[in-house]
C-alpha cells in the first residue's frame, strides 16, 4: 500500500462517532420516545418446564393504567407466525434438523425460565410491570433438563414433541475412514475432554423495541436494537407475517454493543410490533438486565471429546472430535449453524492436520436459546484445537511452539484446502509465532518461572495459534450449506452538490467505528476531507438492503462493497471530468480526488465534478446527471485472519487466584484501515476471551432449571483490573480476494484468548481444568498437583 | 421500584417520630435502593438521614477514632487521620464495593444492614469497636447477631462508631469475583487486651475466629497459624466457594493479615 494519507487508509483517525457517544449525545433506543407511547412488560415463565393449563388475564386487564393484555392465543388469531431458524442442517441420516415451533408468546407450554407467556401494555412502565404480576397463569410443572448430556440421555424429559430424545440433529463432517486410518498408524494419541462454558452476551445497552403504526400510510415502523435491520425486516415480514416488506420499516439507531446477541429476531420486538398496530398506539419495551440474562440468546455451551493422532516426531496425523451442543429451549435465528459450519469447519486450525472427522449432536434443553456470540463456533473450534495441541506437546515433551512449528501450513502452500471444506486463502503462521515469542521474551521465561517459584507462586505460559473465518460468504457457498439468506453487502456513495459525501451502508455499527473507517476509505480514494463524509446505516427506509454486521464481516464485505461503489463514482467522474476538460475519457486519470489529463496540466477536482453532476449546465449529453452510485459485493471466499496469542500467568496456589502478568497478541488481519480501532477491537475481544476463561459462567440449577447467575452479583464480567496491559502487534498478509486486502478483526481476541489463557494456567498447575478457572477450581487443582508431586 | 413516601427529618427525634411500621431508614442507600429497584423490598416510606446535622465526620482523639454514622466510605478511605491512627481501617474502607458505592455508602448503613459479606463489620468486630445509637452504646461483640440481624431496636438509629486504637491491625479481603463483596475477609488486630480475629463473608454473619485468636495470642506471627484450621461446618457454601474453601481461606488470609499488620 502507498504512503498513508491524512485520515486515509492506515491512519489512526480518532473515531468520529465518539464525539456524540462520549458527550452523552448518542441516540440509543430508549432515548427515542413517541407521542402517545404506551409501555410493555412481558409475563415470563417462572418455571423451566411447565404445561399451561390456562391463563386468566382479567385482573391484570382491570388494573390501573392497563391498555391491553395479549397471549399466544391473540397472536395466533391474527395469523402471526412463530420465530424461525434460518439455517438448515442435515443429519448423518439425511434428515433435516428438527425444527419445533417457536411461538412468540407461549402456546400451551413453557420451556425455560423467562419464556414469554403474555404481554401487558399500560400507560407507564411501572403500571405494566405491576399488572404483569396479576396475570394468573395456571402452570403444571414438568421436570426440566438443563445440561446437554443429560438432555440427550435416554429417559430425559421430553421438551418438544417434534424432537424425540431432545435431539435437533446429529451431524458430521470430514472423512471418517481416512481419520480412522490415521489413528491406526499413530504412534501417540492425545485425548482431551473439554467443556466450553455457556456465556451471557451482556452488551452495555440491553435490547429494546419501540413500534409505531401509521394507519394513514399503513406503515409499521419498528425501532429495535438490531445488528441487521434488513434481515429483521425480511424475517418479520416474510416468515412472521407482521406486514408486507414495503410496509415495514426497521430502524436500528445507535446500538450499544451486540456481540451477536442482537443479530436475532426475538419474541419481544415481534410482539411489540404486532401490538402497536393492534392498539393503534406506539408501544415501547426496554429489557431489564435480569431479563437480558434470562432471555438474550446465550453463547457456546459445548461438551467435547477430542483425540489427536501423532507420529513419534509430533506430526499431526488426524483429529477426531465429538461434540454435544446445547441449543437451549428453542432454535434461535442462526443457532443451528454455529456448532456446525461455523465450528467444525475450523477444526483444522493453522496446521497440516492430516485427516479430520467431527460429529456434532445438538439438542434442546430447558435453558435460554443459544446462538452466535462473538466468534460463534470459531472460539469453540480454536479452544479444542489449541488445547489438544498444547496437551500433545506436553505428552510428547516437545516445546509447545516447536510442535506448532512442525505442523504449520507453510506460507507457500496457499491456497490450502483443509479436510473440513475450507480453502484458506493466505497466511504466514510462523511469522506471527516468532514475533509473539520475541515480544513475550520466550527465552527469559524459565528464569521468570524460577523467580515466581521462589515467591511460592506458579508461573505458566500458554499459546493459542488461532485461525478464524470471517465474512461468512460467499452466498453461493453458504447457500449450499443450508443458509437461508445470501451473505453479500451493499454500499452507496452519494455525493452532494457541494462535494460532501453521504455513505449508505448495509453494514451496521454498534460499536465497531464504521462511521470512521468507512469514511477513511472514501476520503483516501476520493480525496474528500473526512469531516465532509457521513456514514448512514441501520434504517431500512434509507439505506439499500444489506445483511448487517456479524462474523467480523463489515470491512471485508461491506468495505469491499464500498470500494466497488467508489470505483463506479470514479468511472462516472472520469466521464464528467473528460467533458469539463475537453479531453477523451481514456486520457483522464484519477488520483485521490483529482482528475487530470495525462501529459497536460489540466485538472478538475472531485468537488467540481460533483457540482457539474448536480448543476449540469455544462454537461456531457449522453450522461445522467447526479453522482450517486450503489454497489453490491459478494465475496469469493471467507477471509482467514490468524495469529498467535501468548498468555503468561502467575497462580497463587494458596488461594487459587490467577494473575495474568503478560499478554502478547500478534494478529494477521491483512491490510488495516485504522490501527487504533483494530487495537481497540483486539483489546475488547481479549477481554471477553479472558472473561470466558477466568470469570464468566452461566449456571442453571440442574433440579429446578432456575438460572443461578442472573445478575452481576453472581455472573462475573471482566473488569479493567482483571486484565493486564495487552501487547498487541500485527503481521499483514493481505487478503488476496477482496479489493481492500482486509480480513476482519472483531472476533479474533475472543477466539484466541480462552485457549491461550487456559494453556497458561494448566501449564502453571500441571493438571487439566475446565473454564472458567475460578479461584476454588484452581486451588483444588493446585492441591491435587501438589499431592501428586508428593506421591 | 414501587411507589413510596420520602421523608427527610432534620433531627434524630424527628427521624424516630417518622419511623412507622412501614418505613425504612435511608442512609447511603447502596443496598436498600437496588433491592427496591428489583422490587424485592417495598417500604411504604423512606426516612432519609442526610439532613440531620452531626451524623457525619471523623474525629481522632486520644486512643479513639470516631466515625459518624453518615460518613461515606470514600471519606474514611481518604482520611489522613484514619490512615495514621488505624491504617487497616482506611484500607478496608477503600476496598468496599466500587467508587460509586464508596462515594454514597455509609458506615452506619453498612453496620445496620449487617450483610454477611460486608467489610465494615469485620473492622468493628475485629477492633472491638463500640456502636453508638440515639439510645445507647453497644459493644461490637453484642451488636452483630447473624444474617442481616443486629442488636438495633426498631426505633434505634446509629449515630457513630468509636474504634479503639490497636497496636497493629490489617484487613485481608479475598473478593467474590462478581459482586466484589468479601468471599472471605479477615480482620486481625493486636490490642492491649489480646488478639482479635474477625471474619466476614465466610459465614452467615461476621464472627470471631477464636482458634486463630488463641494461636496468635501465643505468638503474633504467620507461622503460629501453620496448623490451625477452622471448621467448615456452618460456613457458606455457594457458587463462588464451598465451605471447605472458605475455611481454608480464613487461615491463609489471617496469616497474610498478621504479616501485613501495622
Amino acid at each position: 500500500m502507498s504512503e498513508t494519507r491524512e485520515n486515509g487508509i492506515g491512519a489512526a483517525v480518532r473515531r468520529k462517532e465518539d464525539n456524540r457517544f462520549l458527550t452523552g449525545e448518542g441516540r440509543y433506543l430508549d432515548d427515542i420516545n413517541l407521542h402517545n407511547q404506551a409501555y410493555a412488560c412481558f409475563v415470563r415463565s417462572p418455571h423451566a418446564h411447565a404445561r399451561i393449563n390456562g391463563i386468566d388475564k382479567s385482573e391484570a386487564e382491570s388494573a390501573e393504567g392497563v391498555i391491553a393484555v395479549f397471549t399466544g392465543e391473540d397472536l395466533a388469531a391474527d395469523g402471526i407466525g412463530g420465530l424461525i431458524c434460518g439455517w438448515g442442517i442435515t443429519s448423518k441420516n439425511g434428515e433435516p434438523h428438527k425444527a419445533p415451533p417457536h411461538p412468540a408468546l407461549a402456546q400451551g407450554k413453557v420451556r425455560y425460565v423467562g419464556d414469554h407467556v403474555a404481554i401487558v401494555i399500560a400507560e407507564t412502565p411501572e403500571q405494566a410491570k405491576s399488572a404483569a404480576d396479576l396475570v394468573d397463569v395456571d402452570y403444571e410443572e414438568l421436570p426440566p433438563v438443563v445440561n446437554i448430556a443429560d438432555a440427550l440421555a435416554p429417559g430425559a424429559p421430553q421438551i418438544h414433541d417434534e424432537a424425540p430424545g431432545n435431539e435437533c440433529y446429529d451431524w458430521e463432517i470430514g472423512d471418517k475412514a481416512a481419520t480412522d486410518e490415521a489413528f491406526a498408524k499413530a504412534s501417540h494419541v492425545t485425548r482431551l475432554e473439554i467443556v466450553n462454558n455457556r456465556l451471557v452476551p451482556n452488551p452495555m445497552e440491553p435490547r429494546a423495541a419501540l413500534a409505531d403504526y401509521d394507519p394513514g400510510t399503513d406503515m409499521l415502523t419498528l425501532y429495535t436494537t438490531s445488528q441487521n435491520p434488513h434481515v429483521a425486516r425480511l424475517i418479520l415480514s416474510a416468515f412472521v407475517g407482521l406486514a408486507p416488506e414495503h410496509k415495514l420499516r426497521v430502524i436500528a439507531p445507535d446500538v450499544g454493543g451486540g456481540f451477536g446477541s442482537k443479530i436475532f429476531v426475538y419474541a419481544e420486538e415481534t410482539v411489540v410490533a404486532w401490538a402497536a398496530r393492534k392498539i393503534r398506539r406506539p408501544v415501547k419495551w426496554t429489557c431489564e438486565r435480569t431479563e437480558a440474562f434470562l432471555c438474550d440468546a446465550h453463547g457456546r455451551d459445548h461438551v467435547t471429546t477430542a483425540e489427536l493422532a501423532l507420529d513419534d516426531e509430533g506430526h499431526f496425523l488426524g483429529l477426531r472430535v465429538s461434540t454435544k451442543a446445547n441449543l437451549g429451549a428453542y432454535l434461535s435465528t442462526f443457532s443451528t449453524a454455529v456448532p456446525t459450519y461455523l465450528y467444525a469447519t475450523l477444526l483444522n486450525g493453522q496446521y497440516k492436520m492430516g485427516a479430520i472427522y467431527a460429529e456434532v449432536q445438538a439438542g434442546f434443553t430447558n435453558t435460554a436459546p443459544v446462538d452466535a456470540y462473538r466468534g460463534a463456533g470459531r472460539p469453540e473450534a480454536t479452544y479444542v484445537v489449541e488445547r489438544i495441541v498444547e496437551r500433545a506437546a506436553r505428552d510428547l515433551n516437545i516445546p509447545p511452539e516447536e510442535i506448532r512449528k512442525r505442523n504449520f501450513i507453510p506460507p507457500d502452500a496457499f491456497p490450502y484446502e483443509t479436510p473440513v471444506i475450507m480453502t484458506y486463502d493466505s497466511g504466514n503462521y510462523q511469522l506471527a509465532m516468532d514475533k509473539a515469542n520475541e515480544l513475550i521474551d520466550r527465552a527469559g521465561f524459565p528464569a521468570r518461572r524460577a523467580e515466581s517459584e521462589a515467591r511460592g507462586k506458579l508461573r505458566g505460559l500458554g499459546y493459542a495459534a488461532y485461525i478464524e473465518a470471517c465474512g461468512i460468504a460467499p452466498s453461493a457457498a453458504v447457500g449450499s450449506l443450508g443458509a437461508g439468506v445470501g451473505l453479500w453487502e451493499s454500499a452507496q456513495v452519494r455525493f452532494n452538490p457541494t462535494g460532501s459525501v453521504t455513505i449508505h451502508t448495509g453494514s451496521h455499527s454498534h460499536g465497531q467505528g464504521h462511521e470512521t473507517t468507512f469514511a477513511q476509505i472514501v476520503s483516501d480514494r476520493l480525496g474528500i476531507p473526512i469531516e465532509n463524509i457521513d456514514v448512514i446505516h441501520g434504517d431500512t427506509g434509507t439505506v439499500p438492503f444489506g445483511m448487517g454486521t456479524y462474523g467480523s464481516r463489515s470491512l471485508a464485505v461491506g468495505g469491499s462493497a464500498l470500494m466497488k461503489a467508489v470505483d463506479k463514482i470514479v468511472e462516472k467522474g472520469k466521464k464528467i471530468a473528460a467533458h469539463l476538460m475537453e479531453a477523451a475519457v481514456e486520457d483522464v486519470e484519477h488520483n485521490n480526488g483529482v482528475f487530470s489529463v495525462a501529459g497536460t496540466d489540466k485538472q478538475v477536482t472531485m468537488a467540481e465534478v460533483a457540482f457539474a453532476a448536480y448543476v449540469p449546465h455544462n454537461y456531457p449529453e449522453d450522461l445522467e446527471p447526479g453522482l450517486d452510485e450503489t454497489a453490491f459485493y459478494d465475496p469469493l471466499n471467507f477471509t482467514f485472519p490468524a495469529g498467535t496469542h501468548i498468555a503468561e500467568v502467575e497462580v497463587d496456589p494458596q488461594t487459587g487466584k490467577v494473575d495474568i502478568v503478560n499478554w502478547v497478541a500478534v494478529d494477521d488481519f491483512g491490510n488495516i484501515i485504522n490501527p487504533m480501532i483494530v487495537e481497540g477491537q483486539v483489546h475488547g475481544g481479549i477481554a471477553q476471551g479472558i472473561g470466558q476463561a477466568l470469570l464468566e459462567n452461566t449456571v442453571y440449577d440442574a433440579e429446578t432449571g432456575q438460572l443461578l447467575t442472573a445478575s452481576y452479583m453472581d455472573y462475573t464480567m471482566p473488569r479493567a483490573d482483571d486484565l493486564p496491559s495487552f501487547n498487541v502487534e500485527t503481521t499483514n498478509t493481505p487478503c488476496p480476494h477482496n479489493p481492500l486486502g482486509v480480513k476482519g478483526c472483531g472476533e479474533a481476541g475472543a477466539i484466541a484468548a480462552p485457549a491461550a489463557l487456559m494453556n497458561a494456567i494448566t501449564d502453571a498447575l500441571g493438571v487439566e481444568i475446565d473454564m472458567p478457572a475460578t479461584p476454588e477450581k484452581v486451588w483444588r487443582a493446585a492441591q491435587s498437583a501438589q499431592a501428586r508431586a508428593a506421591e | 421500584m414501587y411507589e413510596f413516601e420520602y421523608r427527610k427529618p432534620a433531627s434524630l427525634d424527628q427521624a424516630v417520630a417518622m419511623l412507622d411500621e412501614d418505613a425504612k431508614i435511608l442512609a447511603g442507600g447502596q443496598s436498600l435502593l437496588p433491592t427496591m429497584k428489583m422490587r424485592l423490598a417495598s417500604p411504604g416510606a423512606l426516612v432519609d438521614l442526610a439532613a440531620i446535622p452531626g451524623l457525619s465526620g471523623i474525629t481522632v482523639a486520644g486512643n479513639t477514632v470516631e466515625i459518624g454514622a453518615m460518613t461515606r466510605h470514600a471519606e474514611v478511605a481518604a482520611s489522613k487521620e484514619v490512615a495514621e491512627a488505624i491504617p487497616a481501617l482506611a484500607d478496608l474502607a477503600g476496598k468496599i464495593g466500587d467508587r460509586q458505592v464508596r462515594n454514597r455508602g455509609t458506615i452506619g448503613g453498612s453496620l445496620a444492614n449487617n450483610d454477611p459479606a460486608a467489610d465494615y463489620p469485620a473492622a468493628v468486630l475485629g477492633l472491638g469497636a463500640t456502636v453508638h445509637t440515639n439510645k445507647r452504646a453497644i459493644a461490637a461483640d453484642d451488636f452483630f447477631q447473624g444474617l442481616f440481624e443486629t442488636a438495633l431496636g426498631e426505633d434505634e438509629i446509629i449515630t457513630k462508631v468509636s474504634f479503639p486504637l490497636p497496636e497493629a491491625a490489617a484487613y485481608e479481603k479475598f473478593v467474590q469475583p462478581a459482586s466484589r463483596f468479601a468471599l472471605v475477609g479477615v480482620f486481625v488486630a493486636r490490642t492491649g487486651s489480646g488478639v482479635r480475629v474477625a471474619v466476614t463473608g465466610a459465614g452467615p454473619g461476621v464472627f470471631r475466629a477464636t482458634a486463630l485468636e488463641t494461636a496468635l495470642g501465643g505468638s503474633f506471627t504467620p507461622a503460629a497459624l501453620d496448623n490451625v484450621e477452622i471448621a467448615a461446618d456452618g460456613l457458606n457454601n455457594d457458587l463462588h466457594g464451598s465451605a471447605e474453601y472458605r475455611a481454608h481461606l480464613v487461615t491463609v488470609l489471617a496469616k497474610r493479615a498478621v504479616a501485613a499488620a501495622r
